[in-house]
Parts: C-alpha cells; sequence; structure tokens
C-alpha cells in the first residue's frame, strides 16, 4: 500500500469537509432561525460557523459528532453576536427580526380544515410568546430538544450543562409552554 | 427522542400537538427563507449576464461613435484644407495672370517707345546730313506741302 501524500490527504479532507457542510447545513441554519427570528442574520451566521469549522477542520479529532461540534460552534457564534452588540435578546426590537406573531404564519396547511389551522397557529404563537420569555440558556435547550429533536445527553454535550441540569431546564420550560396554552383568552 | 428522555408534560396531548405544530413552523418557516434565496439566486445570475451583454452593446456602440464622429472630423479637416488650397492655386494663377499682363503692357509700351525714339533719332540723324545748300529746297518742301494742306 502506498503512503498517502499531503495533497491527496487535503484533498480528502476537504471532501469530507463538503459532506459535512450539505448534511448538517439546513439543520444548523434551522437552529439559529429559530434563536434569533431573522433570516438574514442566521444566514450570516451560519456561514460564520462553517467558515470557523473549517478553519479548525484539522484539530477536529471526532471525539464527538460533526453535528455536535457544529452546534456547539453555532451556539457560541450566537452568544458572541449578543454579547457584542450589547442588546438583550428577544425584548429589542431589532429592524429583521420578525415578530411573534409574524413567526406564527409559517405552518403548512396540509389537510388541515381552516379553523383547524387557525387554532394550529394560535397554539404556535403562544409557544413563540413562552419562548421569547425564556433565558438564553433555556430557550437554546429547549430548541435543540423540540426544534432539533436532540436526545438530552447531546444537549449536555453541546450547552455544556450536566444532563440533570439540561433536564431541570425542559421541564420549566415546557411547564410554561403547558400553562400559556391552558391560559386562554 | 428516546422513550426514557421523555417528561410527563410532553405527555399531555395539547402540549405534544402544540410542539409538534412549533416544530412543523419552523420548518416550513426555514424552507420557505431557502427557497426564496435559492430564487434570489436564480435571478441574480441572468441579471448579471444582461449586464455583462450590455456592458458589451454600450462599448460597441462608443466605439462605433467614436469612429464615426473621428472620420467625420477628418472629413470635414480634409475638406476645409481641399478648399483652401484650391482657393490658393486660384488666386495664385490670377495674380500670375494680371503679372503677366502688366509686363506684356509694359513691354509693349517699352517697345513703342524704342520705335519712336529711334525714328526721330532717324529723323534727326537725317535732318542733320542734310546739306547746307539744300536748305532752300527743304523749305520749298515743306511750304509746298503746307499749301497743299491748305487747298484741300
Amino acid at each position: 500500500m502506498q503512503p498517502m501524500t499531503a495533497g491527496a490527504a487535503q484533498e480528502i479532507a476537504a471532501r469530507d469537509f463538503s459532506r459535512i457542510v450539505e448534511t448538517h447545513r439546513p439543520q444548523i441554519f434551522r437552529f439559529l432561525l429559530a434563536s434569533l427570528r431573522d433570516v438574514d442574520l442566521a444566514e450570516t451566521l451560519t456561514q460564520e460557523c462553517f467558515l470557523k469549522a473549517h478553519r479548525n477542520w484539522a484539530s477536529f479529532r471526532g471525539d464527538s459528532s460533526a453535528m455536535t461540534w457544529l452546534m456547539r460552534i453555532a451556539i457560541n457564534l450566537q452568544k458572541d453576536h449578543w454579547r457584542n452588540r450589547r442588546l438583550q435578546f428577544w425584548r429589542n426590537t431589532r429592524a429583521n427580526a420578525v415578530d411573534l406573531d409574524e413567526a406564527s404564519e409559517w405552518l403548512p396547511s396540509g389537510e388541515r380544515s381552516a379553523e383547524q389551522l387557525m387554532l394550529a397557529r394560535e397554539q404556535v404563537a403562544r409557544v413563540w410568546k413562552v419562548v421569547g420569555k425564556m433565558s438564553e440558556r433555556q430557550r437554546t435547550v429547549f430548541l435543540l430538544r423540540y426544534i432539533e429533536e436532540r436526545e438530552l445527553s447531546e444537549i449536555a454535550r453541546v450547552t455544556g450543562l450536566n444532563e440533570g441540569t439540561v433536564k431541570a431546564h425542559l421541564s420549566r420550560a415546557v411547564g410554561k409552554v403547558r400553562a400559556e396554552l391552558r391560559n386562554k383568552p | 427522542m428516546s422513550g426514557n428522555d421523555r417528561f410527563a408534560f410532553e405527555d399531555d396531548p395539547e402540549v405534544k400537538r402544540a410542539l409538534g405544530n412549533f416544530k412543523a413552523s419552523v420548518d416550513a418557516w426555514c424552507e420557505s427563507a431557502a427557497s426564496a434565496k435559492s430564487a434570489e439566486a436564480a435571478m441574480s445570475r441572468p441579471r448579471a449576464q444582461i449586464a455583462v451583454t450590455h456592458g458589451w452593446r454600450r462599448a460597441a456602440a462608443w466605439a462605433l461613435g467614436c469612429a464615426v464622429a473621428a472620420s467625420s472630423l477628418t472629413g470635414a479637416v480634409y475638406e476645409r484644407h481641399h478648399r483652401q488650397e484650391l482657393a490658393r492655386i486660384a488666386a495664385a494663377r490670377i495674380a500670375a495672370q494680371k503679372a503677366a499682363g502688366t509686363k506684356l503692357a509694359a513691354m509693349q509700351q517699352s517697345a513703342n517707345e524704342t520705335d519712336q525714339d529711334l525714328l526721330a533719332n532717324v529723323d534727326n540723324d537725317i535732318s542733320r546730313a542734310v546739306p547746307a545748300a539744300m536748305e532752300p529746297l527743304t523749305q520749298m518742301m515743306d511750304s509746298g506741302q503746307a499749301d497743299d494742306n491748305g487747298t484741300e
């Protein structure tokens, strides 16, 4: 067996990275869009996330899955963004961010009747309202669980929290959602 | 999500439905954003091509316009120069004709004067050459001529 040249190794690494981008880009974008409610900002941070990942691709040892690694980068970028801007995450009005009612409009009609669709939209708007009031950490945990459908152990790895803390955040978050849904006008 | 990860609240049908709708909503939003992005990319490509085509056309039009303007200017300058040259030649020809006419007239005048002088000299010479003895005859001829003239 011939030894692999540096050029060939680089080519394989580049091909691997392209595959990673292709597979995980939609999930990273979706998580950032749900966190930021701003399409342009989510797009920018997704690109930054993969740029950063590309720069550090050689140092990625595969101890965690690529998705966990990318998600950790995305969460850090999101934190840095808001820290740098010195903005309070959800409370400040932003030019490009859609409001909570608008965010709930993106619901596929499917087989639902008009009334069912209206009720579903109302439910989604209520969930957005609760998410808007969550702390940054709780929101990240909530979105990773119910949008990205991650296991508790993976959420713990991504956020750097222990599983018990993750579970506590989720329990409280879902409790708030339940209370909001029961608190009908 | 595995079964042992679930919470008591998640089993509430209303919460379950709401969280399902929430995820479906974010997915739909995401797809819409992605398709809008790809449509935008597709729209921007032909626009770039059109811009390139327009750029070539504009450059060609400019080049053609410049060529036409330059040839018109050159033609006008050449025409003016040609006319000036013709006028100069005509003026030179007229001047030459005038000069030639003046010279001819002068030559004729000098020639006439020369002839008259010559005749006058001859007359003088002849008159001087008449001997003194012939003087009375000469006077008679003069008076005879005068008579003839008076009778006529």
